[in-house]
């Protein structure tokens, strides 16, 4: 099986929000959330650069390690993904993030949040796939269509790369060395306790 | 209008030009696009502790511009590491220690037995107090534990669906009853403060390592004893920890940063674990421990020489202020009366 990741080639992303649309749209993201969102750093300094963020789907997801009800499970695809009806909202994961992935629908009183939502890497839920149940709760599931996630397949400077880990470094080193530079694949020593090393 | 225009042409054209000669210039300005400002590695080295690597957004989520927050992963260390070990090693341990001083030592009797006749020693009110925040606090500590160590021991026992529903319930029983629990907190400070000052009486009771070790041992102690005033001021003090971290966790504005809030847990949670371990002692000796104790909180009434042997000096204090009224619930008429001064 593959190991799924994202990676952000900084150097190619022009904060278009493409991908922050794409996602909203194709998961009727629900009003006060964005699973991805694009930063930018050095904001009109010399040195600016884009990084579009969600979750990063980490090896040994603090997420799931800090999770009271066992909410959090790993697909075979290495997909971290929740089920909204375990979820009881007390927002630890939300906490042990370093991605700022978590996000709740709504803030009540005495820390009430609502359930959990965060990237599901297009691949849904623990309901049947691509059921209505579960395009409800988590969005489409085109992993299970045979796609990849929409904000990559879409990134019009192919900034945003999605699919097996080893692929996409590939990838991404393959440019490095041909334009000369690069800076870096953005979260993944922290996700995945590794680099791409060019 | 076409003098205006006129006017303004060269100025136009001035500025076409400066644009037009500028464009190499600025492209030689153009920073190394090796730049190490924008390297993700050299970010993260120049971060400081609790820190994260952080830019503009133009989503109205202000924090959602932190795009890497690496200590994050160091409180899920830490939570579900230390926090998690420290909280089952404090209440296991209490409890092998309960158990294993009941099997030397047994339950401690009262001296010469039930004489039968009874002195008030709490009160109505004080008796509520006690029960408000007893009840409270152990309903807050067990939906408390259940968020820590809940998925380890009840999850297997009743399958993920009930479990989910169970500690849901849990939170919101956690959120609501910490207020009543923080009332009935103020009111067993206002009620007992006043007894619970330590005195010379309190040295002679640690001396002594209460009598608890020793059959028929029982060093004088006033209303209460050097034991009861630490539980009092565990209770107080660490309940008064419990309440302000508790409400920073409810209320995530006041504490302020994510990084503040993780601190406010980790207290929390670690307070609790002692708290929790030192209430089960207070509940061994409260209950199974003693004979004769329970009845204080219970009726509110305990025995004469239950009195006489555990709380002399208060039993004496007694006597002193309503020489016909104590002791001797049959004698006194008004057993509130006769205890109301003392409490």
């Amino acid at each position: 099986m593959a190991r799924m990741k994202f990676l952000c080639d900084a150097d190619r992303c022009v904060e278009c929000q493409a991908c922050v649309t794409a996602c909203k749209n194709e998961h009727e993201v629900p009003w006060g959330i964005n699973r991805r969102r694009v930063v930018t750093i050095n904001d009109g300094l010399p040195g600016e650069r884009s990084v579009s963020m969600a979750c990063m789907h980490c090896t040994d997801a603090p997420c799931q390690a800090v999770c009271p009800v066992n909410a959090f499970y790993t697909t075979d695809d290495a997909v971290v993904l929740h089920s909204k009806d375990t979820c009881i909202g007390c927002g630890y994961c939300f906490y042990a993030c370093p991605f700022g992935a978590p996000q709740f629908p709504r803030v009540g009183n005495f820390g009430t949040r609502g359930k959990m939502d965060k990237c599901t890497y297009c691949s849904g839920g623990p309901e049947a796939d691509m059921s209505q149940a579960e395009y409800v709760k988590y969005g489409s599931n085109r992993l299970a269509e045979g796609k990849l996630p929409l904000c990559a397949e879409m990134c019009s400077t192919k900034a945003l790369l999605a699919g097996d880990g080893d692929i996409i470094a590939d990838i991404y080193r393959e440019r490095v060395v041909t334009r000369g530079y690069g800076s870096g694949a953005w979260g993944w020593r922290t996700a995945y306790g590794e680099t791409v090393s060019v | 209008m076409l003098k205006t225009l006129m006017l303004r042409l060269p100025a136009l054209l001035a500025l076409v030009a400066l644009i037009a000669f500028a464009g190499p210039e600025v492209r030689a300005q153009q920073v190394n696009p090796t730049e190490s400002s924008v390297q993700e590695d050299a970010l993260m080295r120049a971060l400081q502790s609790g820190e994260a690597v952080s830019g503009r957004i133009s989503i109205p989520d202000a924090r959602a511009g932190k795009i890497i927050k690496p200590d994050n992963k160091d409180w899920e260390a830490w939570h579900e590491g230390t926090v998690t070990t420290l909280n089952v090693v404090l209440l296991v341990g209490m409890l092998v220690l309960l158990a294993g001083f009941y099997l030397l030592r047994g339950r401690i009797r009262i001296p010469g037995g039930f004489s039968g006749r009874t002195i008030q020693r709490f009160n109505a009110v004080e008796r509520f107090a006690h029960w408000l925040v007893a009840g409270t606090f152990i309903i807050l500590a067990l939906t408390g534990l259940n968020l820590l160590i809940g998925r380890a021991v009840v999850l297997p026992v009743l399958g993920e669906s009930a479990f989910s529903t169970l500690s849901a319930w849990g939170k919101i029983a956690h959120n609501y009853l910490a207020w009543p629990y923080m009332i009935a907190l103020a009111i067993v400070f206002v009620v007992w403060v006043l007894h619970n000052v330590p005195n010379k009486a309190d040295v002679e009771w640690i001396k002594q390592g209460g009598g608890l070790l020793k059959d028929g041992a029982h060093p004088p102690a006033k209303k209460f004893n050097a034991g009861q005033k630490v539980v009092f001021w565990s209770v107080v003090l660490g309940g008064a920890a419990l309440s302000f971290s508790g409400v920073m966790l409810l209320f995530p504005e006041l504490a302020g940063s994510s990084a503040t809030w993780q601190l406010y847990l980790v207290i929390h949670a670690i307070v609790a674990g002692i708290l929790g371990a030192i209430i089960l002692a207070h509940i061994y000796i409260g209950t199974l421990g003693m004979e004769g104790a329970f009845d204080a909180m219970g009726t509110g009434e305990v025995d004469e020489n239950w009195a006489k042997a555990n709380h002399s000096l208060w039993v004496e204090e007694l006597k002193r202020r309503r020489p016909a009224a104590a002791p001797g619930k049959a004698a006194a008429g008004a057993p509130g009366k006769a205890a109301a001064p003392a409490a």
